[in-house]
């Protein structure tokens, strides 16, 4: 059984602990995720959510437990050589660099796959010349096109919305050419229409490149439509994991939320 | 043998330039990529094989529903090389339009730009029964699509580049027996009232309009051209199909509908075609720009733009300036016009018009300053786009200009247009009372009651059915007072009535955009459009707006009262044609309550509004609504 859901996984979390001061955030935390799915964690507010993401890529030290990337314990990498391994995340808060334009700010984001230095690259000439017009048509071909965002991409970043930010996170983190892609709330305030094209380019990106996505989302609507699995925290213990039928229809989960039965029903889109 | 047809001409550019001039350009992925003549003909020679192996024989139909792209001229020629028709579909259209076009048109084919469009093809399928297949042009998206209606461009392209490889000879065999009298597209146009009706446009009727358009204003092959508007338009057609094939010369597709000013910008070009408002749009721009620009900016242009409207002014009185003024419109050439019009992208411009609707005086008048000659072209769908244009140095702000070369005109008895030659349209397509109507004798009945000058100038007054008559007998064309309107930048659209009643009033819908900006420097605070256009303070700032047009207009012409629309005007609520006409009747029905409250006592009332959003959801929403005096000075 155990050899079996290693192989199944691609990245496993074991018995994950974390407290802060008497705080216990993540309580024991094990769960998975397979290759290729939209893996959706959700939970009421403090649940211990973006305390798990953390956990992942390595912003958190877990006081007990581990984290395994495809058969590899990740638990004492360095938090920068997690993005090389190829976990790459979006932020709850945007974290763009503001006064840098679009196209910069995603460029950032290929930075780990970059070979030439910070000396060739200053002078731009040769073989790093050649890398970045590589780099930028990938980004125009792949990315750009595949965000719309093309009549964004010379603009300064603190100057666009704030849907449209957090569109340029997402493509940033695109950049890095990301295996497992980790969302955190990617449509909070946004409109309708906003939220359906995010919803969108993460079907088409988990599609079309296959990446793993890890996704939180408070959009009820959004995380029953487009995940494969759910997974649900609350005061960081797990309660349910399965799909989004059976999670609709969880009793624990109904409770968790809220309490009340019928207003969370509403809540779970059901 | 001589050339009639855009299949000819297609060949004939390819033997002269083959491989060494763009025929058409694209900017995708942040580049713009060249389509060379040879490369043009092949692209069009492979779809137009895959869609004969697919079983498209000569008058059947294809339909084209997608934003401009290169694939639409692919499309548009391969069908026409094969001896039918193309019909354009706006991609902006709702489902029952799009299926009612593609029902009347019988097309059995479709092209869909992209997955937004094969959505809506594929929605409608079962309505659409003769559709054979649903071609798609970028399958971004789409990898889930199973149905057995879709192929991909490309594959068609593929299975067509096999047939070629094979027979050689056999496409300019299929291109020789293509006649002058072949219905090469049905267009419909959306029309200010009623379903749509397609008219046939033959192969002689675009060559002519194209060789006509080019006697008057000579076009090169190193002009470049910027395709933005409405692939399906008719003038867009003819500006860049028939004209841009008749002297080759390069037609450039921006990168996605919000990137155009940047991608006109970019590419300079040298010829010009747009409506009213984006030239309105453009004017309204640069006001606001240069209230926000820095001092010195704000200063030349207050000391140079003056410089440009008397220029201009000799122009039009067709006087020769003085040198002083001269020299004075150099500097103000250097300082100011040179800057202004590089950052609009209209440095370049030689051949430039306003077309599909009158265009307001005033933004004539700016547009001559700054150098850029607008010219005015009339032009209606059934006359294959342009009839009436102005000639360079012969330009009347109260005319249209005069008729293009090989078409006649006469007005009839009752004051109705009437045309006459080879851009006149073959009929209404399955409609043959209503091109008994439009065509008698060979005559085209425009519906439009016009004048014709000594001088051969045309002027139109307006729609036949639209003039208006006041209780006391005056007469009035609402659609001069509205444009007169619509030049405040604050104004975005102005509808007028008056009919049967004891004097005029207008709907006017504000340009968000302006009065939110004009809202913040003063302070004001507003949520949404309704909240903003039912301030007081927006009531007086647009009072004062009306008080200046009144200015303007004879006496009986004056707007004594108006309202401000709660919502912006629509083409998605059927208020607005595609190409953002007013449909008078349609908008004076939806707003009853607001035209009888212009002509009742009361200041204020509450109505209650249906609104819809484009994906089918709606509410109720409930606003109060003013109805406000213009004091009109005698």
């Amino acid at each position: 059984m155990q050899m079996e859901d290693n192989k199944q996984y691609q990245l496993r979390l074991e018995d994950i602990h974390l407290s802060f001061g008497g705080i216990q955030a993540l309580n024991g935390v094990t769960t998975g995720v397979r290759k290729g799915e939209i893996f959706s964690i959700i939970g009421p507010n403090g649940a211990g959510k973006t305390c798990l993401l953390n956990c992942i890529n390595r912003f958190y030290h877990p006081e007990k437990g581990s984290v395994i990337l495809e058969g590899r314990d990740i638990s004492r990498i360095k938090p920068h050589k997690i993005a090389a391994l190829g976990i790459a995340r979006t932020f709850q808060n945007v974290e763009l660099f503001g006064h840098m334009s679009v196209l910069d700010n995603i460029k950032l984001g290929a930075h780990v796959h970059l070979k030439s230095g910070s000396l060739s690259g200053g002078i731009y000439y040769g073989k790093s010349r050649r890398e970045e017009i590589d780099l930028r048509s990938h980004i125009e071909a792949k990315i750009v096109d595949l965000l719309e965002i093309e009549h964004i991409r010379k603009s300064v970043v603190h100057s666009l919305p704030y849907g449209l930010q957090k569109r340029v996170e997402l493509a940033r983190a695109l950049a890095m050419r990301p295996r497992i892609l980790l969302l955190d709330e990617p449509a909070t305030g946004m409109n309708l229409e906003e939220t359906e094209d995010m919803a969108r380019f993460i079907l088409d990106i988990n599609e079309e490149w296959g990446v793993t996505i890890v996704l939180i989302e408070h959009d009820m609507g959004v995380v029953m439509d487009i995940s494969d699995r759910i997974c649900v925290l609350d005061f960081g213990q797990k309660i349910a994991e399965g799909k989004p039928a059976e999670i609709r229809h969880n009793e624990q989960v109904i409770k968790a939320y809220l309490g009340e039965e019928d207003i969370t029903y509403s809540r779970l889109g059901a | 043998m001589e050339i009639l047809t855009l299949p000819a001409l297609l060949k004939r550019n390819t033997l002269r330039f083959g491989d060494k001039k763009v025929a058409i350009r694209e900017k995708e992925f942040g580049i713009w990529q060249s389509v060379t003549w040879k490369s043009y003909y092949e692209n069009v020679r492979d779809f137009a094989f895959g869609l004969h192996l697919l079983g498209f024989k000569r008058e059947d139909k294809l339909s084209y529903a997608g934003d401009n792209r290169p694939e639409g001229l692919f499309s548009e020629l391969a069908v026409q090389c094969l001896g039918g028709a193309i019909v354009g579909i706006y991609p902006d259209s709702h489902l029952d339009q799009v299926e009612y076009i593609i029902n009347q048109s019988d097309s059995i084919f479709v092209v869909a730009g992209d997955q937004e469009q094969a959505d809506k093809i594929l929605d409608i399928k079962e309505k659409c029964p003769r559709v054979l297949k649903v071609i798609v042009d970028d399958p971004k998206g789409m990898r889930r699509y199973d149905d057995p209606l879709l192929a991909y461009f490309k594959d068609i392209q593929k299975s067509g580049r096999k047939l070629a490889e094979k027979e050689p000879q056999l496409f300019d065999e299929m291109i020789e027996k293509v006649t002058p009298d072949d219905v090469g597209m049905i267009n419909y146009t959306s029309g200010t009232t009623g379903m749509p009706k397609g008219s046939m446009i033959t192969q002689t009727n675009m060559y002519s309009v194209a060789k006509a358009q080019d006697t008057v204003d000579e076009a090169v092959d190193s002009f470049e051209y910027v395709s933005f508007l409405p692939l399906p338009w008719i003038g867009e057609q003819e500006f860049g199909v028939y004209w841009s094939l008749y002297k080759a010369f390069t037609v450039n597709f921006p990168e996605k509908v919000e990137t155009v000013r940047e991608n006109i910008r970019e590419i300079g070009p040298h010829i010009m075609l747009a409506p009213p408002r984006i030239w309105e749009m453009m004017c309204s721009d640069i006001q606001v720009k240069i209230q926000d620009a820095a001092w010195i900016k704000r200063l030349f242009y207050k000391i140079f733009s003056p410089v440009g409207y008397k220029m201009a002014g000799f122009k039009l009185e067709r006087k020769k300036p003085p040198i002083g003024w001269k020299f004075l419109n150099l500097l103000a050439y250097l300082f100011l016009f040179r800057a202004l019009k590089n950052y609009l992208g209209l440095s370049r411009l030689v051949h430039v018009y306003t077309g599909g609707a009158p265009l307001g005086q005033e933004i004539f008048n700016l547009f001559q300053a700054l150098g850029v000659n607008i010219k005015q072209a009339y032009g209606m769908t059934e006359q294959t786009a342009a009839s009436i244009v102005h000639r360079t140095d012969d330009i009347r702000l109260d005319t249209v200009g005069q008729p293009l070369p090989g078409i006649e005109f006469k007005v009839s008895d009752t004051g109705e247009l009437l045309s006459k030659g080879d851009t006149i349209f073959k009929g209404y397509y399955k409609n043959p009372e209503a091109t008994k109507e439009a065509l008698k004798d060979g005559w085209f009945h425009s519906g439009d009651a016009a004048l014709i000058e000594d001088d051969g100038h045309i002027i139109i007054i307006d729609r036949m059915s639209d003039v208006m008559k006041l209780t006391d007998g005056s007469k009035f064309s609402p659609q001069l007072i509205e444009n007169k309107l619509k030049f405040s930048p604050y104004i975005m659209e102005a509808v007028v009535v008056g009919q049967e009643r004891p004097f005029i009033a207008s709907m006017i819908s504000i340009d968000m955009g302006n009065v939110g900006k004009w809202a913040e420097n003063n302070q004001i605070p507003y949520t949404t459009f309704t909240d903003l256009s039912q301030k007081e303070e927006v009531y007086d700032l647009i009072a004062g707006e009306v008080a200046k047009t009144n200015e303007s207009l004879p006496k009986v012409a004056k707007i004594n009262r108006f309202v401000l629309l709660y919502k912006e005007l629509d083409a998605d609520d059927d208020e607005l044609t595609r190409t953002r006409k007013v449909r008078r009747k349609f908008v004076a029905e939806r707003y009853k309550d607001l035209i009888d409250a212009l002509y009742g006592d009361r200041e204020e009332f509450e109505v209650e509004a249906d609104i819809r959003y484009q994906d089918g959801k709606g509410f109720q929403m409930k606003t109060v609504v003013r109805v406000k005096q213009v004091e009109i000075s005698e």
